[in-house]
């Protein structure tokens, strides 16, 4: 169906486009003239790490760990990606071999 | 060419971006279009909107049909964190005159973590630098994501699963920041704030309510996390 896409979708965009590039150029709006305040030197240096846990978190949040086999593959999923990763270091093989073992546990258990 | 050693040393410090960033973006090409839309949505959205998370998280807006206001409120929260990205980055920027606007448009995780890692190198014209950088960088993007539209338009396969690649993509990451930052207790709000959000919330205010709870978390144990 390609070309078809509803307007709805080109709002949805620019929305995001503008919104984006709002978080990207606010500090630079609101700041250039003072130093920032204590809290926020604060937010800026250990905010980054909780969003990332959340984030981490957030993508997980449609699995039903109640039901079998109770988010076991997507935990496996995440260990072996950071197990990669510390073991490697290196992004393209931590993120895409995470990916591949996911989709094979996702695919044929 | 005027600014080749500037363009040489962007190329070769934006080496591990460029494998993650094409893997990615061939990832959200890939998955944007299992779901029947056409391909050139990949290309215009890693131009403009040209943020990884949110690129992902829009499909999900587009599937169920998400408000205009909710996305709007949904796409802050998920970016506010590059709010704080820029904090780091007024001195360095200050001289970037017309360059600036984009330097700032281009300030991913991942770019802003190279700039803030590299030290300046006083031999090269910074903002020039600067801007080779981040246009590698969404130059990998953008080819990635294309790439992955276009294949995944003309070949159908099983792409259950690969959505993981979002979360991989976080935990790399993850582990990036905790080796800059050697402290733990950011992560263990992260994770409890998440946690209690994913059991008591509905999945659509999870993120703005972790969010919430772990700026609450993170005030209260201030004097902790600073030792």
């Amino acid at each position: 169906m390609s070309g078809s896409v509803s307007i709805d979708i080109y709002i949805a965009i620019l929305i995001m486009v503008l919104v984006n590039y709002f978080t990207r150029v606010f500090p630079f709006i609101f700041f250039i003239k003072k130093e920032p305040p204590e809290y926020i030197v604060f937010i800026e240096r250990f905010f980054p790490a909780i969003i990332i846990v959340i984030l981490i978190v957030y993508t997980l949040r449609e699995i039903d760990f109640s039901l079998y086999p109770y988010g076991l593959k997507e935990i496996f999923g995440v260990f072996f990606t950071a197990i990669l990763h510390i073991s490697i270091k290196n992004y393209l093989i931590s993120i895409f071999g995470g990916t591949i073992f996911y989709m094979a546990l996702v695919q044929y258990l | 060419m005027i600014y080749s050693l500037e363009l040489k040393k962007a190329f070769t410090v934006s080496i591990p971006v460029l494998m993650g960033y094409i893997v990615l973006g061939f990832a959200f090409g890939l998955l944007l279009t299992s779901f029947q839309y056409p391909w050139y949505l990949a290309p215009l959205m890693s131009i403009f909107i040209y943020a990884g998370a949110l690129q992902f998280v829009a499909i999900n807006f587009f599937n169920a049909k998400v408000g205009f206001i909710d996305i709007a409120i949904a796409s802050w929260f998920i970016n506010i964190r590059q709010s704080f990205y820029g904090l780091s980055l007024l001195k360095r920027f200050k001289n970037s005159g017309k360059l600036k606007p984009y330097l700032i448009f281009s300030l991913t995780d991942e770019t802003y973590a190279l700039l803030t890692t590299i030290k300046d190198d006083n031999t090269l014209n910074r903002k020039y630098f600067y801007l080779f950088l981040g246009l590698l960088n969404q130059f990998y993007w953008v080819l990635g994501s294309t790439f992955g539209a276009l294949v995944g338009s003309h070949i159908k396969f099983n792409t259950a699963g690969l959505e993981f690649s979002l979360t991989a993509l976080f935990v790399v990451l993850c582990i990036e920041q905790y080796k800059n930052l050697k402290n733990i207790f950011p992560f263990l709000i992260g994770l409890v704030s998440s946690i209690f959000s994913l059991i008591f919330i509905p999945s659509d205010k999870m993120l703005i309510v972790s969010i919430f709870i772990s700026l609450i978390m993170m005030f209260f144990f201030k004097k902790g996390i600073e030792k």
